[in-house]
C-alpha cells in the first residue's frame, strides 16, 4: 500500500471520538455530524447527517436498526478504502459504533468485497480486540443498554453490489440487483429494518469529527464539500498511491503532487466519471465542481482516449446486472459505437445517436451504474470533440 | 425440515458425502435464507465447484427454490457452476493495470499454462480468469492468486510464481 501524504486520520486519538459521542445524547451526535457537513465519500455525496437522522426517525417495529459499512470498493482507480481497512481499521469500526449510538442500531455489518478477502483476518482480529476492550458488545464503554456488534460479510465479485440496495440484496442472500426506491434503505433496508449504508472513508472520518468537533471539519474544504478527502491517483504519474487533500484541490495540484504534469487528460471518478481536458486542470475536485469518490486516473501524452472509453464500456457490459433495459442493452451499443469510431466507421449521424442513447441511459437506468456508465463517453464527445470528430469518415 | 433426496444409485454414494459436507457448512452458518452467500462461498472453497446437486441440496436446506440458488451462483463472478482448478489466477484488465502492462503478463500466463483466459489446465491445477478492477491501481499490473493480491507483476514474475506452485503441487 502506497500512502503518499500524511493522513489526518492517522493522528486521530483512538476511541476519543467514541467516548465523546457516548458523553452526548444520540440526537446531539446527529447534530454534530450534520453540522460538519460531511457527505458520502463513496462518490454519491449524500449528506451523512441527514441519512443518519432519517434512519433514526424511521419506525423500527421490532427495535432493530442496522449500520452497514460499504467496503465493496470497486470503482476502477480507487484503492483508498483498502488503505483504510488495512492501515486504520479501528477508525472504521469506531465510526460504525458512533453511528450505531446515533441512530439506535444494535447490528453492524462490514460488506467486504471478495477481492479483498485477504483483509478479513486483520479485520476479525481488530473486532476481537475491540470486543475484549469493551468497545463492542454489551453496555459499550459502560453505557447501560448500548449493545452493538459488527460482523463481516464477503462479496463474491460484483461491482454493482457497491450500489447500496444491491449490497443489501446480496447481504440477504440474493442476486445483487438494485431495489426500487421508495422506500430508501434508511426506512426499509436490511431485513426490512431502517439501515444506513456508509462508505468506509465516510465512517473513518466520523471519530475525527466527534473528537475534534464539527467546526474543525467544516473549516476544511469548500462550503459544499467539507473536510479532507482521500484520493487514489494512478495511471501515467511518477508516484501512484493514496493522497489526502482538502476538497477544492485543483486537478493541476494533483498532477504536481503525483508527478503527472505532462498529462493529456485526467479521468476523475473512475469508469463512471468524466474525462477532464488540460484546459480544465484549474478546476476543483468537489461535489460542486468535479465530483469523485476518489478515483483519479492520469492519461499521459499519446494515450488514445477511445481505448480508455472501450476499456470502461467493456467493464460496464461485464458488470451490468442486466435487470433494466437501458443499462443491459445500452452499454453494448455504446461499446460497439466506440469500436466503430476507432475503425473510422462511425458517421456523424451515428455519433449523434450514440450521444442520445447515452443521455437516455443516464435518465432511464434504474441505478447509479447505468445512470453513470455513459458519463465518460459523453464527456469525451463534449470536451474532446476534435479528437473524436477526426475519426469520423468524411 | 430436510427432505430425503431421491438420488440415482450411481451418484448416491458421492451424493451422500456431498450432502454431509453441505450440512456441516449449513450448521456453521445457520439454515437461514440470508446465509446463502457465505454458505456458497464455503462450499466452493471446500469442494472446488458448486454442482447441480449441491445447489439443490443447499436450496432444500434453506427453504429456497433451486432456481433461486442457481440464480445467485451464476450472478457472482467468483461463484459460478464451472469447476475451477486448485489455484485460480485472476488478472485485472481494467484501465490502470492495462496501461501498465497487463497484456504482456496475460500472454505470459497463457503461454506458461497453455490455456486461454476462462480455461483450466487439464491437470486441474490452474484456472485463468480476467478480473475487473481489484483495487490494486497503485501497484499495477496486478492479479489475484487465490486469496492473495500481487502487484507490479511482470511476465518473468508470473512464470516464477507458476513454477513454484507446480513444484509445490508435485511435492506436496
Amino acid at each position: 500500500m502506497t500512502i503518499r501524504t500524511p493522513l489526518t486520520l492517522a493522528t486521530v486519538h483512538p476511541d476519543k471520538g467514541l467516548r465523546a459521542a457516548l458523553g452526548q445524547a444520540p440526537i446531539e451526535v446527529l447534530e454534530e455530524v450534520d453540522r460538519s457537513g460531511i457527505r458520502g465519500r463513496g462518490g454519491a455525496g449524500f449528506s451523512t447527517g441527514l441519512k443518519w437522522r432519517l434512519a433514526s426517525e424511521a419506525p423500527a417495529p421490532d427495535g432493530r436498526r442496522h449500520v452497514v459499512c460499504n467496503a465493496d470498493e470497486g470503482e476502477p482507480g480507487t484503492v483508498k478504502d483498502r488503505a483504510l481497512l488495512s492501515e486504520l481499521p479501528d477508525l472504521v469500526l469506531e465510526g460504525m459504533t458512533i453511528a450505531a449510538w446515533a441512530i439506535g442500531a444494535n447490528n453492524g455489518v462490514v460488506y467486504l468485497r471478495g477481492e479483498y478477502v485477504y483483509l478479513r483476518d486483520g479485520l476479525e482480529d481488530c473486532l476481537a480486540r475491540r470486543r475484549a476492550s469493551g468497545l463492542l458488545g454489551h453496555d459499550i464503554l459502560g453505557t447501560p443498554g448500548f449493545d452493538f456488534d459488527i460482523h463481516i460479510r464477503l462479496g463474491s465479485g460484483a461491482y454493482v453490489c457497491g450500489e447500496e440496495t444491491a449490497l443489501l440484496e446480496s447481504l440477504e442472500g440474493r442476486r445483487g440487483e438494485p431495489r426500487n426506491r421508495f422506500p430508501y434503505p434508511v426506512v426499509r433496508g436490511l431485513d426490512q429494518a431502517p439501515t444506513i449504508v456508509n462508505n468506509v472513508e465516510t465512517l473513518a472520518w466520523v471519530p475525527a469529527i466527534m473528537a475534534r468537533g464539527a467546526d474543525w471539519f467544516a473549516g476544511i474544504g469548500t462550503p459544499g464539500s467539507t473536510g479532507p478527502k482521500l484520493l487514489s491517483i494512478s495511471g501515467d504519474v511518477a508516484r501512484r498511491g493514496v493522497y489526502e487533500f482538502p476538497f477544492g484541490v485543483t486537478v493541476r495540484e494533483l498532477l504536481e503532487a503525483s508527478g503527472g504534469e505532462d498529462a493529456h487528460a485526467v479521468v476523475v471518478g473512475g469508469a463512471c466519471g468524466v474525462c477532464v481536458p488540460a484546459v480544465d486542470f484549474a478546476r476543483e475536485i468537489s461535489y460542486e465542481e468535479i465530483s469523485t469518490g476518489g478515483a483519479i486516473i492520469v492519461l499521459g501524452p499519446g494515450r488514445d482516449l477511445l481505448d480508455v472509453a472501450e476499456n470502461f464500456l467493456e467493464f460496464f457490459v461485464d458488470e451490468s446486472c442486466g435487470q433494466c433495459t437501458p443499462c443491459r442493452l445500452g452499454n453494448p451499443v455504446l461499446l460497439e459505437g466506440v469500436r466503430s469510431l476507432r475503425r473510422g466507421e462511425c458517421t456523424a449521424e451515428r455519433l449523434g445517436e450514440l450521444q442520445h442513447l447515452g443521455r437516455t441511459m443516464q435518465d432511464a437506468s434504474k441505478c447509479g451504474l447505468g445512470q453513470t456508465s455513459p458519463n465518460f463517453f459523453l464527456s469525451l464527445v463534449d470536451r474532446f470533440g476534435p479528437e473524436i470528430i477526426d475519426r469520423i469518415p468524411v | 425440515m430436510a427432505m430425503q433426496l431421491d438420488l440415482p444409485d450411481t451418484v448416491a454414494e458421492e451424493g451422500a458425502e456431498l450432502v454431509a459436507a453441505i450440512d456441516d457448512i449449513v450448521a456453521r452458518h445457520g439454515a437461514k435464507r440470508g446465509e446463502l452467500l457465505p454458505i456458497l462461498q464455503d462450499l466452493l472453497a471446500e469442494r472446488g465447484e458448486i454442482s447441480d446437486l449441491a445447489m439443490q441440496v443447499v436450496a432444500d436446506r434453506l427453504g429456497a427454490a433451486p432456481s433461486e440458488v442457481q440464480g445467485v451462483v451464476t450472478f457472482y463472478s467468483f461463484l459460478g457452476v464451472e469447476k475451477r482448478g486448485r489455484h485460480v489466477i485472476r488478472l485485472c484488465h481494467t484501465l490502470s493495470c492495462v496501461m501498465a502492462g497487463t497484456r504482456d503478463v496475460a500472454a505470459a500466463l497463457e503461454d506458461e499454462l497453455g490455456i486461454p483466459f476462462g480455461g483450466t489446465t487439464p491437470d486441474g491445477m490452474f484456472t485463468l480468469e480476467w478480473a475487473n478492477c481489484i483495487g490494486m491501481c497503485s501497484t499495477p499490473p496486478a492479479l489475484l492468486l487465490d486469496a492473495e493480491a500481487l502487484g507490479g507483476v511482470t511476465p518473468a514474475h508470473v512464470r516464477e510464481v507458476i513454477a513454484a506452485l507446480r513444484a509445490e503441487g508435485v511435492h506436496g
